[in-house]
C-alpha cells in the first residue's frame, strides 16, 4: 500500500492552519489528526504542510529547445520548488497551436510523473498574431488557458474574435502585454538607469496601454481575462479598477518583479534581463501590495531557462528570461512575507482555479488528492546550483528565507531537500 | 588603474593626472621623431566590433608612438560571423598574446564583460550609447589647453544626447573638472530621465550662445529615423550652429565637434573651419590622451601621483 505520514506540521486545512499529522494513502489524504502512523514518515516539525504550489507560467522548452530545458528537467525543477502542477507556455517550436501538440506535452509530463504539466494553447497559429489557432482542438486536448506569451496579440480585431471564441469554449485569454511600438530596440525599464546606461528603455506604458485596451475588449466579449507578469503600478491600478467593476479579470506577478528593481541593471549582468523588465522601486512596492491585497491573484514564475553560454554575452545581446521554479516560494517569503494562508492562496489555490485544475490547490482534508508541499518559512539558505538544466537566476548566491522541504504529487514524494 | 572603462568613476585628481600626462605626450608628438620606447615589446589588440576607422587609427597611432605592437580584429572577416561567441573571440585574442584590449562594441557594457572574461586591462573605445571615455579625455584636454582650465567654464552640449556615448562621458568629465554643463536638444533626443545628472537643460541653441564652449554632436540620422526628427532643415533652424549664430557668440568662445561632421546640419562649413573651432585640435589631442591611457594601463606607475 502506498502510505505516508507527514508528521507534526502546521497543516493548512479548510479551517485554517493547525498542528496535525497528515495520513496519505493511494494518492489521497485519508486523515488529518494526531498520532497517525505509517511505514513511511516525514517529520514536518515547525513546517507548513499545505496544498502543492501551482505555476501558471513556465517555459519547459520542449519541443524545440531541449538544450535549455525539457519536460523532464523542468518537472524536476518544479518539484524542487514545491510545485505539483505547472502550465507550460505555448512558445515551443513548433508552437502549441493544435491539439496533438498539446496532447504530446501533457503525455510527456505524465510519463515523467513528477508534476502535472498542463499546456497553455496559443491564441494564434504559430503565435504570429495573424490567424486563430486550432482553438477547438486545443480545448478538447485539455487546454484551459490561451496565450501567445512571448508575443502580444496586437491586432485588436483578431483579439476580439479570439476572446469571443474562447469565451464560448469556457476558457481564459491570458496576455503578455507589451506594445511593440514602444519597445523597439529596448532591453530594460525606461527610467533613470536606462538613461544613464544609454540603453533604449521600455516604458511602463508599453504594458499599460495593452492591458487597458484588453480590459475594454474583455468587457465587450465577456471572456475571462488574465494579465500575465504584471510589472507596473499602473497595471495594478487598471486591474484593481476592473475587479471593482466586477469584470472576470485575474492577474499574476513573478517573484522577481516582487523582489527586484531596475537598479540591478547597473551591473549590466544578463541574469537580470527579462520581459517585462525589472521596474522602479515604486512599481515593485505596488506589485507586492497588490499581491498582499489580492488584486494580483497569483504568483507565477515565468520560469524561462537559457543555456549558460547564451546568457554569457553583453546584456543587450542576451536572451530575455530568468528561471524561477526552485526559488519562487522562498523569494515571495523573503520579499513579501505573507501570512501562510495568503502564501498558499497566491501560490496554490488561485492559480489552480485560474488553470482549471480541480486536483490541485485544495486545503488539506480527508478525500482531497495528495498534492502537497512541506514548506519551512523560516529556514535561511543560499541557492548555489539548480535542478533545472539552466542556471540563469538573479537569486543565485542570495540568501533567502523559506525553503521547500518536501513535495508530494499524487501521494508520491517527488522532492526532499537534503 | 586596472581598466579605462568610464569617466563616471574618475576623480578630479585622476582626470587632472591623465591630462598632465597627455600634455607630455602632446610634446612628444611634436618632436621630429614622434615616438618613445615606453611600451616596446608590449602588445595591444584592437577589438573593433563596430566599425570606426577614425577611433581605431587614433588608438593604433597612439600604441605605435609608444613603440607597442598592435593586433587588429574586425568582425567583417572574422569567425564571429561564423557563430563564434564574443567570449571565445576575446579569449582567443588573449591566447595570441594581447596584453591590453581596446574594445569598441555596439552593446552597452561589452567592454566590462570582456574585462571579466579575459582579466586583461581593457580600454573602452565606445560601448553602445553608454561611454566613450577617451573621447571625453581628449575633449577635456583640448579645452584645458585652450582655456588653461575647465574650472568655472560654461559648456553647452547640443544635439542627440540620448544616443550619444560622447555626451555621457563628456558630461561626467567636464563637471568633475569644474565646468557647468547645459544640455540642448529636442525631447526626442534628450535622455528620458536626467535624475542625478550634473546638468541643466535649455530649449534651443539660441539660449546657449553666450557659453564659453558650444559642443555640437553629430546627428545620427540612422537612429530612430523619421520618428525622432521631422526633418533636417527643422533641426538646423532650432539647433544648428549657423554662421549667424556663431557671430553672436562672444569673441573668446569656441565650438567643438567629435566628428565626423555633417557640415551644414549641426555645424555650418564656415564655422567648422573657423579659427575658433577646435575640431582639428581634438583629433590631434586624441592620440596623446590614448597614449596616456595606454601608458598608464601597461607602462606602470611613473606618472601616478
Ligand atoms: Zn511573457
Amino acid at each position: 500500500m502506498r502510505e505516508l505520514v507527514l508528521q507534526r506540521g502546521i497543516v493548512l486545512g479548510p479551517g485554517g492552519p493547525a498542528a496535525a499529522d497528515v495520513l496519505i494513502r493511494e494518492g489521497r489524504v485519508v486523515e488529518v489528526g494526531g498520532h497517525l502512523r505509517a511505514e513511511k514518515v516525514i517529520d514536518c516539525d515547525g513546517m507548513l504542510v499545505g496544498p502543492g504550489f501551482v505555476d501558471l507560467h513556465v517555459h519547459l522548452r520542449e519541443p524545440g529547445q531541449e538544450w535549455k530545458e525539457d519536460i523532464e528537467s523542468g518537472s524536476r525543477a518544479a518539484a524542487a520548488g514545491g510545485f505539483t502542477a505547472v502550465v507550460a507556455m505555448a512558445n515551443t517550436e513548433p508552437a502549441t497551436d493544435a491539439g496533438h501538440l498539446a496532447r504530446y506535452i501533457q503525455e510527456r509530463g505524465r510519463e515523467v510523473g513528477l508534476v502535472e504539466v498542463i499546456p497553455a494553447g496559443a491564441i494564434t497559429l504559430g503565435r504570429n498574431g495573424e490567424h486563430l489557432a486550432h482553438l477547438d482542438e486545443l480545448w478538447k486536448a485539455g487546454v484551459r488557458l490561451f496565450s501567445d506569451d512571448g508575443n502580444t496579440v496586437q491586432d485588436a480585431g483578431l483579439l476580439r474574435h479570439a476572446m469571443e471564441y474562447i469565451s464560448d469554449l469556457g476558457g481564459t485569454v491570458a496576455q503578455h502585454a507589451e506594445d511593440p511600438g514602444l519597445t523597439r530596440n529596448a532591453h530594460m525599464h525606461e527610467g533613470a538607469v536606462s538613461s544613464r546606461l544609454g540603453m533604449q528603455g521600455i516604458p511602463s506604458l508599453a504594458e499599460e496601454t495593452i492591458v487597458a485596451r484588453d480590459l475594454a475588449l474583455a468587457e465587450l466579449t465577456g471572456v475571462r481575462y488574465h494579465v500575465q507578469h504584471v510589472s507596473t503600478a499602473g497595471t495594478v491600478e487598471l486591474v484593481r479598477t476592473a475587479k471593482r467593476r466586477g469584470l472576470p479579470v485575474t492577474a499574476e506577478a513573478t517573484p522577481h518583479h516582487l523582489a527586484l528593481d531596475h537598479t540591478e541593471i547597473e551591473q549590466m549582468d544578463s541574469a537580470y534581463k527579462m520581459y517585462p523588465p525589472l521596474r522602479s522601486a515604486q512599481d515593485v512596492a505596488a506589485v507586492a501590495e497588490a499581491l498582499r491585497d489580492g488584486t494580483i491573484d497569483a504568483v507565477a514564475t515565468d520560469h524561462a531557462p537559457h543555456a549558460a553560454a547564451e546568457k554569457d554575452v553583453p546584456f543587450e545581446e542576451a536572451p530575455r528570461g530568468v528561471i524561477g521554479l526552485e526559488t519562487a516560494a522562498a523569494v515571495v517569503q523573503t520579499f513579501v512575507a505573507p501570512d501562510p494562508v495568503t502564501l498558499f492562496e497566491r501560490m496554490s489555490l488561485a492559480p489552480a482555479t485560474i488553470a482549471g485544475l480541480g486536483e490541485h490547490g485544495r486545503w488539506l482534508e480527508p478525500g482531497v488528492p495528495a498534492n502537497i508541499v512541506v514548506f519551512a518559512p523560516d529556514v535561511r539558505w543560499t541557492p548555489r546550483r539548480f535542478v533545472s538544466r539552466s542556471g540563469n537566476s538573479p537569486f543565485l548566491g542570495r540568501t533567502l528565507t523559506g525553503r521547500v522541504m518536501a513535495t508530494v504529487h499524487n501521494g508520491d514524494v517527488t522532492y526532499r531537500s537534503e | 588603474m586596472k581598466h579605462f572603462l568610464t569617466t563616471d568613476t574618475l576623480s578630479r585628481e585622476e582626470l587632472d593626472g591623465l591630462l598632465d600626462l597627455s600634455d607630455e605626450f602632446v610634446e612628444v608628438l611634436s618632436r621630429p621623431i614622434p615616438k618613445v620606447p615606453a611600451l616596446r615589446g608590449r602588445t595591444v589588440a584592437m577589438l573593433f566590433f563596430e566599425p570606426s576607422t577614425r577611433t581605431r587609427m587614433s588608438f593604433e597611432r597612439a600604441a605605435k608612438a609608444l613603440s607597442a605592437d598592435t593586433m587588429s580584429f574586425s568582425p567583417g572577416t572574422s569567425s564571429l560571423s561564423k557563430g563564434e561567441s564574443l567570449k571565445d573571440t576575446a579569449l582567443t585574442i588573449k591566447a595570441m598574446g594581447a596584453e591590453a584590449l581596446v574594445v569598441r562594441h555596439k552593446a552597452t557594457g561589452a567592454p566590462w564583460r570582456i574585462a571579466d572574461w579575459t582579466g586583461l586591462p581593457v580600454l573602452n573605445g565606445g560601448d553602445g550609447a553608454h561611454q566613450h571615455p577617451t573621447q571625453a579625455l581628449l575633449d577635456a584636454l583640448t579645452i584645458r589647453r585652450h582655456f588653461g582650465t575647465l574650472g568655472g567654464l560654461r559648456i553647452a552640449i547640443v544635439g542627440d544626447i540620448r544616443h550619444s556615448r560622447v555626451a555621457r562621458s563628456d558630461i561626467s568629465a567636464f563637471s568633475t573638472l569644474g565646468a557647468e554643463v547645459t544640455l540642448v536638444g529636442p525631447s526626442t533626443l534628450l535622455p528620458v530621465d536626467l535624475t542625478g545628472w550634473p546638468v541643466v537643460t535649455a530649449e534651443g541653441i539660441d539660449e546657449v550662445l553666450d557659453r564659453d564652449v558650444v559642443y555640437l554632436l553629430r546627428i545620427q540620422t540612422e537612429r530612430g529615423g523619421a520618428s525622432v526628427l521631422p526633418s533636417l532643415p527643422e533641426y538646423v533652424s532650432r539647433f544648428g550652429m549657423t554662421r549667424e549664430r556663431f557671430a553672436r557668440m562672444p569673441d573668446h568662445a569656441v565650438v567643438m565637434h567629435p566628428g565626423p561632421m555633417n557640415r551644414g546640419v549641426e555645424i555650418a562649413p564656415e564655422v567648422a573651419d573657423h579659427e575658433r573651432s577646435l575640431v582639428e585640435s581634438q583629433v590631434a589631442n586624441g592620440i596623446a590622451v590614448r597614449m596616456a591611457v595606454l601608458f598608464r594601463l601597461l607602462g606602470g606607475e611613473v606618472a601616478d601621483a
